[in-house]
């Protein structure tokens, strides 16, 4: 349990600066998902507040204490890494006892704490197995029981899952959170794919090129997104976007000389400026060609998902993909009417990407959400 | 697809390998042959190549019945045991500061692997030169007190400089093998073992050592080879203490040497001969069972 501290945190590899200037602050027993493309430094940001990875300037405190200079084992944090990092010569037990060996514990007291992490994580059975003679799944296991036995006061994860097949992977997020719910530790994952950043996160922070593009609960994130970026990376499929110019009058933008409707108050403000307006494909409506309002759209295939649809349309060369739901059928090939809910749309400025927005976005403030199982 | 180059005449690839042949045959197959030959016979005293006596295993037990010999071969182990130790365990260190990216590690990684290259006459000889007691760059030593490093008086002193000198050639080709074992652990093993507490000699002991084992295991094994009976000893011997003082780094590989071309004991020096090249066949034999049943990891 502690509370993390980031303050104006920089990093920079020679001349190439990674992170610039990243401020945040974790609750303690917040479960804080970072996620943002490859590269955009969020791993640097864990292991620097993990202790692997220098502060090139900036401050990070755990529990108020400025941890700057202190060596990874005086931090209290444990981590699981991407590629589990499991010590190959060792067998199962003596990798999730090795921190309590190097700490000194008695041989004893650490067979019995074995024994009980072994039972949270599911491996009484195997833990005479080395590394090599487990399954990706039970790898994971061991690297959180490793990670757990400490007992620390933050929890690492650094693109856990990423290495798993599909089915593991939804299994594990929901051991994570379970385990979560049992330990309560302040944990930090990061990860690159938005839905495991959309379900475990109490607190989503999305990371882009260096830069904290917007902190809040996934639902915020998800149906306020505070940049384009955030608006393109949350969301499967992507949401659709088109450049256009809101009209005089600020009610409505023309999609293919088309009029669809937007909130009066913010176009009105934004009269006659070039914005990119935004909407989810699973906000998107289909009606059948020559619906009022509705604009004439091509369609260019269509991807069954099972519980659904997705359509891809074209309208003038613009391509937009419309989920929608069992029991509508559009043929490939066919012209139907595309309709844009005006509730649904978000506008966001050409220039810096910001969204167009009558509230100030609320950043860094969050309410987390009771913890469900 | 099998790319083969097909000769139409017999003779061409027999000239192509000719020069190869002949080497071998020259200084491989027909001087081995001669040991043989020497080995189980006795030169008469006044000469006649072609009569020289067959003793059987004659030249053997003289060889086995010399204190001498004895003394030799437990030198040689002395000095492989120890040169070897010495060099691996300063290798192991540097690889390990190499490793940690330490400040300045390139330009070390590149020099610590320079003396390998260099010839182990050479070496001896600057040794030779550095170790000198009356005028060398340790002769400040003795100004201290008389005769604190006389190579040339003292046995253990003379066994001490060429451990010295085949370390210090060795430590660079340790250092290579380490430093590439030690650059294939994965970084995030450290990582892991750091998060968990252990400070930098812990994880050397709890996880570079460990995964470095079949590395360390083939250089043993190398090492204890080539000072045991390699090339590099004789040289380094020759060159700075030859053999003395008193016999006291009178090394197998050296003694073979000045017993056949100084003491002209052809015959002796033969027998040692063969006993030598059972023992590098015996420790050949040992390095690749290790080396084939090396462990791998992963």
């Amino acid at each position: 349990m502690a509370e993390i501290g980031i303050k104006d945190v920089r990093k920079t590899y020679g001349s190439t600066q990674i992170l610039h200037g990243v401020d945040l602050n974790f609750k303690s027993g917040e479960f804080v998902v970072i996620l943002g493309p490859s590269g955009c430094g969020k791993s640097t940001l864990l292991r620097m507040i993990a202790g692997l990875e220098e502060i090139t300037s900036g401050e990070i405190s755990i529990d108020g204490k400025v941890v700057n200079n202190l060596e990874p084992r005086d931090r209290g944090c444990s981590m699981v890494f991407q590629n589990y990092a499991l010590y190959p010569h060792m067998n199962v037990a003596a990798n999730i006892g090795y921190a309590l060996k190097v700490a000194g514990v008695p041989r004893a007291e650490r067979d019995r704490r074995i024994a009980e992490t072994a039972k949270i994580v599911g491996l009484e059975d195997l833990l005479d197995r080395k590394p090599a003679q487990l399954s990706g799944g039970q790898r994971q296991r061991v690297a959180m029981g490793r990670a757990i036995i400490r007992e620390p006061k933050v929890f690492l994860f650094d693109e856990p899952l990423s290495n798993l097949d599909a089915k593991l992977r939804v299994q594990m997020r929901v051991e994570i959170r379970r385990l979560h719910k049992r330990l309560s530790a302040t944990s930090v994952f990061v990860t690159h794919d938005q839905v495991e950043a959309m379900t475990l996160a109490d607190k989503l922070i999305v990371m882009n090129k260096g830069h904290v593009e917007q902190v809040g609960t996934p639902l915020e994130i998800y149906h306020r997104p505070r940049t384009r970026f955030v608006g393109t990376f949350i969301g499967s499929p992507a949401m659709n976007f088109f450049d256009t110019t809101i009209a005089a009058s600020g009610d409505h933008v023309l999609l293919d000389g088309i009029a669809q409707a937007i909130d009066p108050v913010l176009g009105g403000k934004n009269a006659g400026t070039t914005v990119s307006v935004g909407i989810r494909p699973e906000h998107c409506r289909l009606v059948p060609a020559g619906t009022i309002n509705s604009v004439p759209a091509n369609i260019d295939f269509v991807e069954e998902l099972g519980s659904g649809r997705i359509v891809h349309v074209e309208i003038d060369g613009l391509g937009f993909a419309v989920s929608v739901e069992e029991g509508q059928f559009f043929e490939q090939g066919a012209v139907a009417g595309l309709q844009l809910p005006a509730e649904h749309i978000h506008l966001f400025s050409l220039e810096t990407g910001l969204r167009l927005d009558d509230a100030p976005v609320v950043m860094r403030q969050s309410t987390p959400k009771t913890v469900a199982a | 697809m099998n790319k083969r180059a097909v000769f139409k005449s017999w003779w061409l690839p027999v000239l192509f390998a000719l020069p190869q042949l002949l080497l071998i045959l020259f200084f491989f197959y027909w001087p081995a042959i001669s040991v043989f030959n020497w080995a189980f016979s006795l030169e008469p005293a006044f000469g006649g190549a072609g009569e020289r006596l067959f003793v059987g295993f004659d030249n053997f037990r003289e060889v086995f019945a010399d204190g001498e010999y004895w003394r030799s071969v437990s030198l040689s182990l002395f000095f492989a045991f120890t040169a070897t130790g010495l060099s691996m365990l300063i290798a192991f260190v540097l690889a390990i500061c190499v490793d940690r990216q330490l400040k300045g590690s390139g330009l070390f990684r590149f020099f610590y692997i320079w003396p390998y290259a260099i010839a182990a006459p050479a070496v001896g000889l600057a040794f030779r030169f550095i170790f000198a007691p009356e005028s060398g760059l340790i002769a400040v030593v003795n100004t201290w007190s008389p005769d604190l490093w006389n190579p040339a008086k003292y046995g253990s002193h003379a066994m001490i400089l060429i451990i010295i000198c085949f370390a210090w050639k060795w430590i660079g080709y340790n250092f290579i093998f380490m430093t590439a074992g030690l650059q294939s652990i994965p970084r995030s093993l450290l990582e892991a073992s750091s998060m968990d507490g252990s400070g930098p000699v812990r994880r050397a002991l709890d996880i570079q050592i460990p995964l470095l084992a079949p590395t360390l295991f083939f250089l043993l094994v190398l090492n204890l080879t080539e000072s045991f009976v390699g090339p590099d000893t004789f040289g380094i011997v020759d060159l700075t203490t030859e053999g003395g003082p008193n016999k006291a780094t009178d090394v197998m590989v050296y003694r073979i040497v000045s017993e056949a071309f100084r003491g002209l004991n052809y015959s002796g020096a033969a027998a040692q001969s063969l006993v030598l090249i059972a023992l590098i066949m015996v420790f050949t034999f040992i390095q690749f069972r290790f080396v084939e049943r090396r462990v791998h990891y992963k």
